[in-house]
């Protein structure tokens, strides 16, 4: 049953995928197919948009309409697209080095515009696609292929950083956890606004290489050992919750005006004007 | 004229862009451009039309291609630094083959350079700013009236052959007024982009068979299908077979060059009798003409080549006006940019003179006449 339903919205034809045994990415894209089913979206009002990376690969394996961007640039790419179409349903996939390092800029701003996006990061805390170089989500002291000596930049919390720029609805999940990933994605589809959900995940192939986390298992279990649930973590101290990754949902506002629904007000009273 | 008005290039530039039918508009302010973004904040929404101020000139890129995809005729205008954040993505919608028509309101640089004054040092980046082979359609209007016009055949062009088009102006084109009157919508020629005549299942975004430019469905209308800037088949998937690639390579260059009927348009102002012609471009063959004018008062006659499409670049009319010319004045406001093309295809029996200004000043026409009477 899992599998039949992922299968209705996956392109078949292009498997088998790119990715690595044991990357995380693929049950990101699992979550996001049995959500679209869940909701029973039709594939001709999804446009699933992504930025260059690993995760970048992600819209070609779905039956919807799909574009493969620039790095970085998914964002842009996808308002364009809302504002023409305000009735398609615009899911925005991104690397964490796509999204909050070289899209940063187009991160915040689509956060503080609150167009109804949904952006999803597949967030591995390294360059998978270019050979493990350090990203902005790298934690301090981690190794990458340009970092060998230990990573001496502090992390972007990426829900921290959507919540500052006024994201709507903000989460985050694990790759381990994959009931609430799926919970989360649909609520963030479901919301009317700009939703951000980041997903901690796993890339062994570099990330777990260079830090001497052997096997794909390794890889999976530390999510399970670093994530730890908002709600508990509010009633532990400081110290047990260092180093740990809080998952959960953060924000979910309604009230916030929706960008192109303004729009629209914008054009009821220009076409007002001219006549 | 009667109902003519007084307008400025920036906004005939707008006017024209709402007539064409363009629905949407990304931009970022930056001078000489920011008066089309601002007009175009004001015109779009009584259209039922969408305006978006984006948080840089990537962005705005982005966002037109985006717009295109989902079914509206897209447009941004910039200047100098914006032309050069939108390189990337403007090869990324020349490989994905998204209409879009990209306006460059041409400044001094390099870098913040000169924000308020004119120049054409934008010519070869327009031809190769972004990376990779390709061909480009680059037009050069002169005045106010013919930035209506070309804006109209930008976006013509560009959904006929699906492809960006860059608009040239320069400072003093998109800010000076002219009189101007807005043609009836009935008098203006307006393309649209080729729907599929074929059922979703039948359908290929970058099918060969369909010629060289298949047709374009609008995101959300019932053909699921893939775009990316990665080399792809006809599927629009990814694909680096050789042949595939060569195809691909192929079929762009050659709508672009195969279609250089539709494409290419040139004033050419010659008796036969002249000796001496004159190659210019914009706000340059404004001066120029007024250059002939005076020499015509002294019994020079002088010849004037001026392309309003520049690229690709008119090498069969340059060939036909330089018949019995004996020099060719090329005045441009750069190092000489299109000179050397003009060298590259004309044979040593025909001088060629470059004159060049990058000082922000217009190339007066005395100046013109002074290198043509010292030659
Ligand atoms: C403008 C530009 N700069 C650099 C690259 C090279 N590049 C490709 S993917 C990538 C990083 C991918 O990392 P991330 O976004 O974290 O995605 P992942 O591969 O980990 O899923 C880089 C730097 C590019 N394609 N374009
Ligand atoms: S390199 Fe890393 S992110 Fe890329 S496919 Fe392999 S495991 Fe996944
Ligand atoms: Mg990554």
């Amino acid at each position: 049953m899992d599998t039949d339903t992922k299968l209705k919205y996956l392109r078949t034809e292009k498997l088998p995928h790119i990715w690595c045994p044991g990357c995380g990415h693929g049950i990101i894209l699992g979550a996001l197919l049995k959500s679209f089913d869940k909701l029973g979206w039709e594939k001709n009002d999804i446009v699933v948009v992504s930025g260059i990376g690993c995760s970048g690969r992600t819209p070609g394996y779905i039956d919807a309409n799909t574009l493969h961007t620039t790095h970085g640039r998914a964002l842009a790419f996808a308002t364009g697209i809302k504002m023409v179409n305000p009735a398609l349903h615009v899911v925005v996939v991104m690397g964490d080095g796509d999204a909050s390092a070289i899209g940063g800029n187009h991160l915040i701003h689509a956060a503080r515009r609150n167009i109804d996006l949904t952006a999803i990061v597949f967030n591995n805390n390294i360059y998978g696609m270019t050979g493990g170089q350090y990203s902005p989500t790298t934690p301090f002291g981690a190794k990458a292929s340009t970092a060998p000596y230990g990573n001496i930049e502090p992390n972007f919390d990426l829900v921290e950083l959507a919540m500052g720029a006024g994201a709507t609805y903000v989460a985050r999940a694990t790759s381990y956890h994959e009931a609430i990933l799926e919970k989360y994605i649909q609520n963030a589809l479901l919301h009317k606004g700009f939703s951000f959900i980041d997903v901690y995940t796993t890339c062994p192939t570099q990330f777990g290489r260079l830090n001497k986390i052997k096997s794909p298992i390794d890889n999976i279990f530390m999510l399970r050992d670093k994530a730890i649930m908002k709600s508990k973590a509010e009633k532990m101290s400081p110290e047990e919750i260092k180093g740990k990754v809080l998952i959960g949902e953060f924000r979910n506002d309604k009230e916030k005006r929706e960008y192109t629904e303004l729009y629209d007000e914008i054009i009821r009273r220009a076409t007002k004007k001219e006549m | 004229m009667s109902n003519a008005k007084l307008v400025q290039g920036d906004i005939a530039c707008a006017m024209g862009a709402i007539d064409a039918g363009c629905r949407f508009f990304a931009g970022y302010p930056i001078t000489p451009a920011s008066d089309i973004a601002e007009e175009m904040s004001k015109l779009l929404p009584m259209v039922g039309g969408k305006f978006i101020q984006m948080e840089d000139e990537i962005a705005s890129m982005a966002a037109i291609i985006g717009g295109s995809l989902a079914g509206a005729k897209s447009m941004t205008a910039t200047s100098g630094p914006g032309f050069s954040l939108k390189q990337e993505n403007l090869g990324f919608a020349i490989m994905a083959e998204i209409p879009t028509v990209v306006v460059n309101v041409q400044r001094g640089g390099p870098s913040t350079g000169l924000p308020t004054l004119p120049s054409q040092s934008d010519m070869m980046q327009a031809r190769w700013g972004t990376h990779g082979d390709h061909e480009i359609i680059a037009i050069i209007p002169y005045t106010v009236e013919e930035v209506y016009y070309e804006t109209i055949r930008a976006f013509n062009l560009a959904e006929m052959l699906r492809t960006p088009v860059i608009l040239l102006m320069d400072e003093v084109i998109g800010h000076m007024s002219e009189n101007f009157k807005r043609p009836d919508k009935s008098k203006i020629e307006i393309i649209n982009r080729k729907f599929p005549t074929k059922t979703p299942e039948e359908y290929f975004p970058y099918d060969e068979n369909e010629g060289l430019v298949p047709p374009l469905a609008p995101f959300g209308k019932g053909y699921r299908y893939h775009v990316t800037g990665l080399a792809h088949d006809k599927t629009g998937f990814p694909s680096t077979h050789e042949e595939s690639v060569k195809r691909l390579m192929e079929r762009m260059r050659d709508k672009i060059l195969n279609n250089r009927a539709i494409i290419d348009k040139c004033d050419i102002r010659k008796e036969g009798n002249e000796e001496i012609g004159i190659f210019a471009y914009g706000s340059s063959a404004r001066t120029s003409i007024e250059a002939i004018d005076n020499l015509k008062e002294k019994g020079i006659d002088v010849a004037l080549m001026r392309p309003v499409t520049i690229w690709p670049f008119p090498k069969e009319q340059l060939l036909e006006f330089a018949k019995g010319l004996k020099k060719i004045v090329v005045p441009e406001m750069n190092f000489g940019q299109i000179v050397g093309e003009v060298k590259k295809y004309l044979s040593d029996d025909v001088e060629i003179i470059p004159l060049n200004k990058y000082t922000g000043r217009l190339i007066t026409p005395e100046e013109i006449v002074d290198k043509i009477l010292e030659g």
